[in-house]
């Protein structure tokens, strides 16, 4: 298990090393690079941080200070499920900080946190351009018009019997043979 | 530009307008039934991806030929899912709140059998005979679309139908005359920056003109920053060719060759639709080298920001171009001046480039005959919160907030009364009903105390908290802070700091003037706008709403009832009927328990005062209470176990 963690890692970060080798040593190519990493890995690991310093010329603590600085990037590997709840305007007037509550109660972290087993992270974002339902929470690529704290444990658990089942099918296939 | 090679240029631009119009003709194809379906951010999280899909399955059952074409935001977000039917013999109709059911009747009863099925129908587009037009409602009759005049009509993603319907001939009109003459229009119009502040665009266009330096750029500010906006990101969903067109005619006019379309990351739909339509244009020669045979080039593309309000900002957007934190710089050197890589360059919000085209179509005239004299044109608002007919409404400027809020969006629902409007997102203010005559322009917003700003605005009725209102915005404005300024990064923290004690019931005497005092210190020690703004929400509603503030300090009550801390929810026994367990079930900390006899109670020490139970305690009981402040809710000892 923990072999299969490192052996990805290593691939993301050769990965990361030929990408970078296509970029010019420009200083206006680093948000273009940070956000293509964190597109691809959806996070921006400390060590690639080095490697995009080391080719862009840059000190190590001169490209984290970017990327801290902006919302957009993350520096630990969300859940397989992202979890983002919107506490733009609208939400927030239609009781969106009281969702999050809900979300964050439920899986037993915080806004910004991943669970233990990485299936869920929780996020807060600004205006998802729905405020007409508000309040409206994102799973994954699905958005959830008109939340209410009765609803987040069905999406919870939706996944969860996914889950299940997805496991339940693995052992029958491997059983089988 | 001489005589011929204007005709070479209008030549070009008329077989390019004939393509797109065989084109457009063709996809209506021979049948002539076309389903235009909003795709957009809303109409897809109301579920237009299940709509659409029950529409073929219905077409191809029934056998029927008809073409969906889908299109963006009509703005109209609270019908949404939005489908409008164009049926030879009858005028396009317009169905809301579609579902898969109302698509599948909606073929066979109208595209089958001639039955428009009138119960579901908004409204018709055309005058007709039949039924009643869209324009019979105030929601529709009272915009104004200039902007959007497309959005929700066209498919994004080819570029043919916005050219069909008119779009880049005012390009072609442009690049056929002098860059001085374009900017004479745009300076007639009087059109001003729609990214907040309302500064004349012809004059910053004038400015960049006048730069001697070359390698000027043009950029189109989408960063719409504001959490409770998002007109922009509609526009360039809806209709991106407009923008890139407006982009095209302004670095023609100030002589740039390069352009940057500045949208959020968060935005990812966006993106893909504005670089697919640059792409597009290009292999049409409408941008690239050598625009429609002329020796203008331009070469534009998408810089993705990562999401921070300040970089709305001019120069802290600029910085963050170039690869730094985006932090703003001192002006002047503005822009215009030394911008981007040092070079002049004009910023411009989304809004007022995608203004242009329909200037240079139509004059500078033109636009002054819409809205008022200092601020003509229209405004785009997104109407939110507490209100009927959610979404965005383009209307001219001058128009009242309370014919905006009561006959365009149709009021506050569920019979409440209305409170306050806030407009301007993070920089603005909370305007109470006295401010209801207040016209819609630059100027009198200013006066009022709000601001234009994004152009965000939330309804609220008697059930929101004004202090808490103040503390959302502070919160977000402290967390946005560059940090560069000290009164921006320390001062606003102290203020939210003061305000979530209020809001928590630890006010204190002199708690007020606290905040007036540090507010105008902010204001006055902070280098960029977002300092300058960020105390306006806790100034406005001290001044509008004084009251309220001393009723949470003094007598540790929050007369909306929204302050968590100050308020308590209980259950009337009265009322309660036994057995009943409905709210039981909904309540996410079981607190609710049963009482010696056998009626429910609510554990105050476990409650989270969510409201659950409130919404699941059936209509004909209605037995759970709110009350602040929490001492006035009835202690109901849990009973012993056993
Ligand atoms: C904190 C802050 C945030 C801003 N955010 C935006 C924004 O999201 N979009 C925008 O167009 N202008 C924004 N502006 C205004 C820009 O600095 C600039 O004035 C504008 O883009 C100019 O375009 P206009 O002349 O078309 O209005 C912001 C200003 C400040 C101070
Ligand atoms: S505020 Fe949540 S979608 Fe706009």
């Amino acid at each position: 298990m923990n072999l299969s963690a490192e052996t990805e890692e290593k691939v993301m970060f050769d990965d990361i090393a030929s990408m970078l080798r296509t970029f010019e040593e420009k200083r206006e190519n680093l948000m273009p690079i940070l956000q293509e990493i964190q597109e691809k890995y959806r996070y921006l690991a400390p060590p690639a941080l080095e490697m995009v310093a080391k080719r862009l010329g840059l000190s190590s603590c001169d490209v984290y200070g970017v990327a801290t600085f902006y919302n957009q990037f993350r520096f630990n590997p969300p859940g397989k499920h992202q979890i983002k709840v919107c506490l733009g305007t609208a939400c927030h007037v239609r009781g969106g900080d009281i969702i999050l509550e809900n979300f964050e109660r439920k899986l037993e972290i915080q806004a910004g946190q991943t669970t233990p087993d990485r299936e869920f992270s929780i996020d807060r974002v600004a205006c998802v351009g729905c405020c007409a339902l508000a309040p409206v929470a994102i799973v994954d690529d699905t958005v959830y018009g008109h939340m209410a704290p009765s609803k987040v444990e069905g999406v919870i658990l939706g996944f969860e019997i996914e889950k299940e089942r997805k496991e339940r099918e693995k052992q029958d296939s491997e059983s089988q043979e | 530009m001489n005589h011929k090679s204007k005709e070479k240029l209008l030549e070009a631009f008329a077989s390019i307008k004939t393509e797109a119009e065989k084109r457009f003709e063709k996809i209506k194809g021979d049948s002539n039934q076309n389903i235009f379906i909003g795709m957009a951010t809303c109409g897809l999280a109301s579920g237009a991806i299940e709509v659409k899909r029950a529409f073929e399955e219905a077409l191809a059952e029934q056998k029927i030929n008809a073409h969906m074409i889908s299109v963006g935001c009509f703005g109209h977000c609270y019908a949404e899912p939005l489908v409008i039917i164009d049926k030879p013999g009858f005028p396009p109709i317009l169905y809301h709140n579609v579902t898969p059911g109302k698509a599948n009747l909606l073929v066979k009863a109208f595209l089958r059998d001639d039955d428009p099925v009138f119960e579901h129908v908004l409204g018709a587009m055309e005058e007709n005979e039949l039924i009643p037009t869209v324009m019979e409602f105030p929601r529709f009759s009272q915009e104004k679309r200039v902007v959007m005049a497309k959005c929700g009509l066209i498919d994004p993603e080819d570029i043919y139908q916005y050219i069909a319907q008119g779009g880049y001939s005012a390009l072609a009109k442009a690049l056929a005359v002098d860059p001085e003459q374009v900017i004479f229009e745009v300076l007639e119009s009087g059109l001003r920056g729609r990214g907040g502040a309302g500064f004349l665009t012809g004059k910053k266009w004038q400015f960049v003109q006048d730069a001697e330096e070359k390698g000027k750029v043009v950029i189109c500010n989408a960063d719409e920053g504001d959490p409770g906006a998002y007109m922009d990101r509609a526009i360039l969903e809806s209709n991106p060719h407009q923008v890139i067109e407006g982009v095209a005619i302004c670095a023609y006019a100030v002589g740039a060759k390069r352009a940057i379309v500045y949208v959020r990351a968060e935005y990812p739909l966006a993106v893909k639709i504005v670089q697919k339509a640059i792409e597009q244009a290009r292999e049409l020669r409408l941008l690239g080298k050598g625009i429609l045979g002329t020796d203008f080039d331009l070469d534009i593309r998408v810089f993705q920001g990562s999401g921070a309000f300040v970089c709305g900002e001019e120069t802290a957007l600029i910085q963050s171009i170039q690869g730094q934190r985006g932090m703003p710089q001192p002006r002047p050197p503005y822009p215009a001046q030394t911008g981007l890589w040092g070079k002049p360059t004009v910023i411009n919000n989304v809004k007022t480039l995608a203004s242009v085209p329909p200037i240079v179509e139509k004059g500078g005239k033109w636009l002054k005959e819409i809205g008022t004299k200092k601020s003509p044109g229209t405004a785009i608002f997104s109407v939110v919160g507490d209100t009927v007919h959610a979404g965005l409404v383009e209307i001219p400027m001058g128009v009242t907030l309370r014919s905006l809020v009561f006959d365009i969006c149709g009021g506050v629902p569920n019979q409440k009364k209305f409170k306050a409007v806030q407009i301007g997102g993070p920089s603005g203010g909370c305007l109470p009903e006295q401010f209801l005559d207040t016209p819609i322009d630059f100027d009198s917003l200013t006066e009022a105390g709000a601001m234009m700003g994004s152009g965000g605005m939330v309804v609220m009725d008697e059930n929101t908290c004004m202090i808490d209102v103040a503390r959302y915005f502070l919160d977000f404005t402290q967390h946005e802070s560059c940090g560069k300024c000290t009164f921006c990064r320390i001062g606003t923290k102290h203020l939210l700091d003061t305000l979530e004690r209020i809001t928590k019931g630890e006010g204190r005497d002199g708690d007020i003037e606290l905040l007036e005092g540090l507010s105008i210190d902010i204001k006055e020690g902070s280098l960029c706008g977002l300092g300058k703004t960020a105390p306006n929400p806790v100034l406005t509603t001290i001044e509008y709403f004084r009251d309220e503030y001393e009723a949470h300090i003094q007598e540790k009550r929050c007369p909306a009832m929204m302050c968590r801390a100050l308020t308590a929810y209980y259950i009337d026994l009265d009322k309660c009927a036994r057995g009943c367990d409905a709210c039981v079930g909904s309540c996410p900390t079981e607190s609710i328990f049963t009482t010696r006899d056998r009626k429910k109670a609510i554990d105050q020490t476990l409650c989270v005062k969510c409201g659950e139970c409130m919404t699941a305690c059936p209509s004909e009981y209605d037995a759970v209470r709110k009350v602040s402040p929490p001492e006035l809710a009835p202690k109901i000892e849990r009973p012993e176990e056993g």
